[in-house]
Parts: structure tokens; C-alpha cells; sequence
């Protein structure tokens, strides 16, 4: 289970399920974003909200080195306090964070710590599809980025997704968010462009998953030049590493540094867009954790710590979140099982830098996990209220809580 | 017939069908569901990381763990021929494979992950019970999640969870405490990677009684597996899988199926069967083994008799397609549905038809006549064009190329 992408679980056991999503969503080109600039009050925020797929251990990303318990209950996976990045006299940051280090102490990032929600639930899709629809008690099949659009319009392009599929969280029940997937995508020689345009028509009475097949060559053939753009957008963010790697499952999320590459771009442009979501997997560390965990969260740190700082003074705010944290105990594999509460992070304008909520004790636990201390919710109506200048009951079914201090 | 057809078996050809509807429904059923005749894998000699002394230096370790590639590539080489020559029996090992869903990326051994394999085939087909309890104790399951450093001090609940959740019964049929009572259960199962074998180790068994799913008592491997396959949840969750994979992933499972219990044989019969079961044609996506493996028998091509450099190039339209057998993304399998349709995948199957054309030139001859789009519908038993599609092929004049954009088409996608 190392290093696999959680989010191809989510397409691959069904969890996803809201109609636009089963139509296979609408692919849209970085064009047809980038000409809605010009659209939006300049006033306006933006979200950017990063998934972490696998279930981030939360207790080695924000370290409670000051407290006996943590290094009681993990011998061998705990790094020594010299190691850690120091955020005050009881909590560090992981050694892969340096740039997340750099940006609390410039005031620049806010540590949510105990996040969580009623009756925890362990399962990757489970507890994924609860994180991604805001409804813990029976997550239903749109997701909350996905109602706030059905509450601002519906225009596809207010929410959009670099990966090649549409993530549930920007499904609503009226509406969808976009996709724009990245990568390169030319067409074969031999192929005659005008042959694959009239393969991508629609023809009636055709059963809907042939329809869909046809409509990827529509949609192939209308992205097609905007690959270049695209391209030439992440050489000029100085993060081209060559060829990105083969979409393995169409799932598969271009890396990290490139979808916010695309995200800065968009910004830059003045696209209407106000929310992003981007995606990161490989968290799911059951065995030999510590080492992949830092190695991860280095994968993290540098292009989001960069993202930050370019975007500085644009009204940008990034949530980090994954599905759950893992359980304080370490297991003889030298990794962790799945847990529960976790910390979320904020970073970016108008953040109030610094260590928010209440930690949840080591000790005192629900059958060896810890206790959340703040809903995930409030974390959410957070940013609607703060970032989207949305109602949050609207889009979090009457939720009336709030984290107060953390955006301001 | 040629929707029975497809469904159980790869890619089937149009004489195939032919001598199918000749046969009628009953015939054909029970011929596609006779038990296979036992399989002799490719011989790919030991381990060699297993053989390494303990003393080896990186250079030899280096060495051997490029031999243990070779021997993966070899292994998915010889099952993708194997596939296409297997019938409805190796698809069926297909469906298990994705539905144990282990990958080789880590379980790092092509004798453990063939091994598998071959208990897929031999329990496959029967009662699942025997079949649960020889994948509990499988060797390459147990490394892919962790079963491996599961002890009595601390357990590991990777394996004891995924079981439930996604071999046998599936979300909301099991608590937590019956996660964490079925790992304790399993710990001290692990594999000697020197020989290859799954042992109980005795030292790091927890052997206390706890309870499970309902019974409180003393567990061994066999007695879990038991109380898994006789869980009221168990037959259900697997008919619906079946039918998701054979049959259609938004039609709901009809309850015949289910009700024919759990001899897997019995439940696919009853599911082809099932009066909904017609009606599910056009509407499941092709996964790329089956787009794949079902095109090379429709062009009359041998997997087996290629070139080695030929197969590893269909293995390579595999990857880029985003499938490669013994190496699914997760324990969850592959994806189902749309999720295979999408820009980048109409591509690969451009780039890939055109490269199962290029090695069929007797197909290829059988599409230069008048009534070519019409003799491509026959060879790809596609029951018919659209409109779209039909205007789109017959402009295009070139045979090979023909093929090529046929085997790329929309009606080709699904089945």
C-alpha cells in the first residue's frame, strides 16, 4: 500500500457519486479558465485546498516533542528534538518542512491542531468521502466545494481540478466543478484530426458509456492546443522536470509542484476561478513509516512554500488536509495504523500565523486514538465565510460553528 | 450470444459466436463454465533475491534484483498469452486477481505473486470458503499488506481490515473491535522469503480468545475464514461484485444472483441468467486487458507466438492505458466505469490500435474491399456503427489505418 494514490481508490470502489460525476465530469482547457479573467471582484479570495491521500500522519507532521507520551508511545519512529524544526517549547515541525517552518515564523501559516469529527471512521474511502462531503453522519454523494458552487452559479470554471478526474469534493448537486487535466497530449501520427473530431460527435440513442467514449475525442480534440499552453506555463514556473509521468489510471495526479504551477498561472491571469483543489498521494505509511513520511512531506513542503510565497499580497489562502491521522501507537512494523484526528494547515493572506485549537492529549484516548478537539466543519465554514464570502449553512447543512481567530 | 460471449470470455471472434448461437444459450452457458484444465505456469526458476547469501554486496544485490524484474516482465508476458488463451476460466482469474488486488510493486517476487495466482485458479471456481481460507494464509497477500510483521506485541490491522472491507464483506458489515480482533487472530502469520512459504510463528500468535463478528472463542486462520464466508453480508457482497465487473456497474445486482449462495460457478450461471442481464449490453466500459487481450484474439494474433520485443510493447500500450496485470494501483483494484474514459486513455488506444494493426496484416487484408466498414464491424464483433462512427471510417481509405481507428472507436470501447 506504499505510495499509492488514494485517490484512484475513490474512482475504484465507487465512492464517488454524484451525476456529474458519473458523465464523467466536463474537461475544460487552461483556455477556457484563463478567459474568464476580467470576471471577478479583485477584492474577491481564493482557495486552495490540498488533499493528502493515505491518511497523513498528523502527530510526525506537527510534533508534540515536548510531551513524554509521544516519544512513550512510538519508540523508534520519534525524532529527537534537535532534529525537529521548533514552532514553541512543545511542538516542532517535521524536519522535511522547512519552508512551512520559514512561513509560521514569518506569521504566514496557521497549525489547526485536532481536527476531526463525530465517530471517526478508519476506512480510507469512508473517511475520505466524510472529509469530502462535510457530512460525517452519512456522507452523501455531493461534496462541499461542490454545494458552494450550486450557491455561486454553477459555472464550472468557479471550481476547477488539474487532475484528469474530477475529485468528489467539487461535485454539487446541480453543478460540477471543472477539470482540466495536464500532461502531454498529442495525437499519434497517422491519425487524421479531422477522422478523431467526428469520432467525438455525439450520436443518438448510444448507451451513455459509449457517449462518454465519444466525448473524449471531443474533448481531445479541444485540448489539444492547449497542451502547449499548458507546457509552456510550467517551463516558465522553472518546474519543468521533463516528461510527466504516464496517467496510469486516469486517475493519477500530475506532481504536486506541476498542479500548482497551473494554479499560480491561473491566478496570475486573473481567472474568475475561486476555488482549486489539488491532490497528493502516498501517505499511507502502515509499515517503515518515518523516512517516507519525511521524504513525502519534502514533496509537500518545497512547491507549496514557493506557491505561498508568489502568490503573497493576491488574496490566495491554502488549506492542507488528509482523511485522517494515524494512531499514536506505532505498530511492530515500524509504521501506523489508520487513526483519527489530525491536523489541518492554513497558510496564505489574511492567516492569522501561529498554533490554533486544542491539542488532544496523548493519554487520554478513544481506543487508542486521539480525541478531536475542533470539527472539521468549523474549519470549513472558516473558509467560506472568510475566503468565499459564502453563507456556511447553506453549503454545511445548517452547521452554525466557526473557528474564531484564524482568518482575519 | 455475442454479449454472453464477451462478457465471460476475452475478445470473442465472430466464428465464435456463429458456432455459439449454433449451439444455443444452455450449451454454450455450460460449456464456458466447465472446469479448466489444470495450468502449467511458466517455469521461471528461483528467486534470486531469495537465494542471496547473507553476506551478498550491493553490486550482487543490484544484479539480482534485476533478474527479479526480468522474471516479473516474463511472468506478465506469459499471463497476458495465457489470458488470451484461457477462456472463460482464466477471465475469471482475471476478476479475482482484481478483486485480491495484490501488486507486484511490492510484493516484489514473481514466483509468490504466480503463486497466487495459481491458488486463484484452483479454488476460484468452487465455494469460496477454501478459497478464503488459502488467501488468508497466501504468501504474496500477506507481504502487500503488512500481514508480515503482524505480532502479538503489536498488531498490524492492514490485512485483518482490507479483507473485510474489500475481499469478503464489505463496509458496514464489521465494527472496529472486529478489525481489531481478526489482526490478533492473524498475527504471527509470515512468509520465509528464503522458501517462499506462509507459516504460523508460533512466539508472536496471539492465541487469546476475542470476539468476532458476533462469536467469542478462540480463532485460527481456518475458523475466521469460515465465519467470513458464512456471514449473512458475504454471498451478497460478492454477487454484487460480479456483477459490477460481468454484467454492469450502475444496474443494480438483481437478488437471483445472491440467491444461488456462494459457489462462485453457481453465481456467475445465475447471474447470466438473470433476466437484467441482456439489457446490461453497450453499458460496461472495457477494462484495458479487455479491450486488449480481446483485440489480439479478434486479429487472430498469438500473444505467445510473438516476439519478446512484440509483447513487451503490448504490455507498454497496457501501461499507458493504465493497466498492467500484477500490478493493480491498490488493494481496491482497478477502476471501474467512465473513470477508464478519459482524453488521455482515447489516446493510448489511438497509439495502441495503431500498433495491433501493424502486426495483424491478415486482418489488415480483409479490410480492402468495397465493404470494409462493414467487414470491421464483423472482425471486432461490434454488433453495430453509429452513424457518427460509420461516416467518420469510411473516409478513410488506408486498411490499416482503418483498423487501427476501429479498434480505437467508441462502440469498441465498451461491450
Amino acid at each position: 500500500m506504499d505510495s499509492i494514490t488514494r485517490r484512484r481508490f475513490l474512482v475504484a470502489s465507487g465512492v464517488t457519486g454524484a451525476a456529474a460525476l458519473a458523465a464523467g465530469a466536463t474537461a475544460f482547457g487552461l483556455r477556457d479558465i484563463l478567459a474568464t479573467a476580467g470576471d471577478r471582484d479583485p477584492g474577491a479570495g481564493t482557495l486552495v485546498l490540498i488533499t493528502l491521500y493515505g491518511g497523513n500522519d498528523g502527530l510526525n507532521t506537527v510534533v508534540p516533542y515536548g510531551d513524554p507520551a509521544y516519544a512513550a508511545a512510538r519508540p523508534g519512529m520519534t525524532y529527537e528534538p534537535e532534529a525537529l524544526l521548533k514552532l514553541d517549547d512543545g511542538f516542532a515541525l517535521n524536519p522535511g518542512l522547512r519552508g512551512l517552518h520559514q512561513l509560521y515564523h514569518d506569521g504566514r501559516m496557521a497549525v489547526v491542531r485536532g481536527v476531526g469529527y463525530p465517530k471517526p471512521n478508519r476506512s480510507h474511502f469512508q473517511s475520505m468521502d466524510i472529509w469530502q462531503s462535510a457530512q460525517p453522519g452519512r456522507p452523501g454523494t455531493t461534496g462541499w466545494l461542490g454545494r458552494w458552487l450550486d450557491t455561486a452559479g454553477g459555472d464550472p470554471r468557479l471550481a476547477v481540478s488539474f487532475e484528469p478526474v474530477l475529485p468528489p469534493l467539487l461535485a454539487g448537486a446541480t453543478s460540477a466543478g471543472a477539470t482540466v487535466p495536464g500532461g502531454v497530449l498529442s495525437l499519434p501520427g497517422g491519425v487524421d484530426p479531422a477522422v478523431v473530431a467526428r469520432l467525438g460527435t455525439a450520436a443518438s440513442g448510444e448507451p451513455p458509456a459509449q457517449a462518454r467514449a465519444a466525448a473524449c475525442f471531443a474533448d481531445l480534440m479541444r485540448i489539444q492546443d492547449l497542451m502547449k499552453q499548458i507546457r509552456e506555463g510550467a517551463a516558465e514556473d522553472d518546474t519543468d522536470e521533463g516528461e510527466p509521468p504516464a496517467t496510469a489510471t486516469g486517475g493519477a495526479a500530475p506532481p504536486l509542484d506541476q498542479q500548482l504551477a497551473l494554479v499560480a498561472r491561473s491566478i496570475e491571469a486573473g481567472a474568475a476561478t475561486r476555488v482549486y483543489s489539488v491532490s497528493m498521494g502516498g501517505f499511507d505509511l502502515h509499515a517503515d513509516g518515518k523516512d517516507a513520511q519525511q521524504s513525502q512531506l519534502a514533496k509537500l513542503d518545497e512547491p507549496l512554500a514557493a506557491f505561498t510565497r508568489r502568490m503573497a499580497g493576491q488574496g490566495v489562502v491554502v488549506a492542507v488536509y488528509s482523511e485522517f491521522g494515524r494512531r499514536v501507537h506505532a505498530n511492530a512494523s515500524d509504521g501506523t495504523d489508520h487513526g483519527t484526528a489530525s491536523d489541518v494547515l492554513l497558510l496564505g493572506d489574511g492567516v492569522q500565523g501561529g498554533l490554533h485549537g486544542e491539542p488532544p492529549s496523548l493519554t487520554d484516548l478513544d481506543d487508542g486514538d486521539l480525541k478531536y478537539t475542533v470539527d472539521f466543519r468549523d474549519v470549513y465554514a472558516t473558509l467560506l465565510t472568510g475566503v468565499l464570502g459564502a453563507d456556511p449553512r447553506r453549503v454545511l447543512d445548517g452547521w452554525t460553528g466557526h473557528l474564531p481567530g484564524v482568518l482575519g | 450470444m455475442s454479449h454472453l460471449l464477451r462478457r465471460l470470455t476475452f475478445g470473442p471472434t465472430a466464428a465464435e459466436v456463429d458456432a455459439a448461437t449454433r449451439a444455443g444459450f444452455d450449451a454454450t452457458l455450460a460449456s464456458l463454465l466447465r472446469p479448466a484444465a489444470a495450468v502449467t505456469a511458466v517455469d521461471l526458476g528461483a528467486d534470486p533475491v531469495a537465494k542471496l547469501a547473507t553476506g551478498a554486496t550491493r553490486e550482487q544485490r543490484q544484479e539480482a534484483r534485476k533478474q527479479q524484474r526480468d522474471q516479473v516482465a516474463t511472468a506478465v508476458r506469459w499471463w497476458l498469452g495465457r489470458l488470451a488463451d484461457g477462456g472463460a476460466a482464466e477471465k475469471l482469474t482475471f476478476f479475482w486477481h482484481g478483486h485480491w488486488a495484490t501488486s507486484v510493486r511490492k510484493v516484489r517476487s514473481a514466483q509468490l505473486m504466480l503463486g497466487q495466482q495459481a491458488t486463484l485458479r484452483r479454488y476460484g471456481a468452487g465455494d469460496t470458503g477454501p478459497l478464503v481460507r488459502a488467501m488468508l494464509r497466501d504468501p504474496a497477500l500477506i507481504i502487500w499488506l503488512d500481514g508480515q510483521k503482524n505480532t502479538r506485541k503489536a498488531p498490524n490491522e492492514n490485512l485483518a481490515r482490507e479483507v473485510m472491507e474489500l475481499f469478503t464483506l464489505g463496509l458496514g458489515a464489521y465494527s472496529e473491535a472486529d478489525v481489531k480482533a481478526a489482526a490478533r487472530v492473524l498475527t504471527g502469520w509470515q512468509v520465509d522469503r528464503a522458501t517462499g512459504a506462509a507459516r504460523l510463528a508460533a512466539k508472536r500468535h496471539d492465541d487469546r480468545p476475542v470476539t468476532l463478528l458476533g462469536r467469542t472463542g478462540t480463532f485460527d486462520l481456518d475458523s475466521y475464514a469460515d465465519a467470513l464466508v458464512r456471514n449473512p453480508a458475504h454471498v451478497p457482497f460478492l454477487a454484487g461484485r460480479l456483477w459490477s465487473r460481468y454484467a454492469s456497474d450502475t444496474v443494480p445486482v438483481p437478488s437471483s444472483v445472491a440467491a444461488a449462495g456462494r459457489n462462485t460457478t453457481a453465481l456467475i450461471a445465475a447471474m447470466c441468467r438473470a433476466p437484467e442481464f441482456p439489457v446490461t449490453a453497450g453499458t460496461l466500459v472495457k477494462q484495458p486487458v479487455e479491450w486488449l487481450v480481446g483485440a489480439t484474439r479478434q486479429l487472430g494474433l498469438r500473444i505467445g507466438a510473438l516476439e519478446t520485443a512484440q509483447q513487451q510493447r503490448l504490455v507498454g500500450a497496457l501501461r499507458a492505458l493504465g493497466q498492467v496485470p500484477l500490478s493493480p494501483p491498490s488493494v481496491g483494484g482497478w477502476p471501474a466505469g467512465t473513470a477508464w474514459l478519459t482524453t488521455s486513455s482515447a489516446m493510448a488506444r489511438l497509439k495502441a490500435g495503431q500498433q495491433l494493426a501493424a502486426l495483424a496484416p491478415a486482418a489488415v487484408e480483409r479490410l480492402t474491399g468495397a465493404d470494409r466498414v462493414e467487414a470491421l464491424a464483423s472482425l471486432l464483433v461490434v454488433d453495430a456503427w453509429t452513424d457518427r462512427t460509420r461516416a467518420a471510417l469510411s473516409g478513410v481509405k488506408d486498411p490499416r489505418r482503418l483498423l487501427a481507428l476501429g479498434l480505437a472507436s467508441p462502440e469498441y470501447a465498451v461491450h
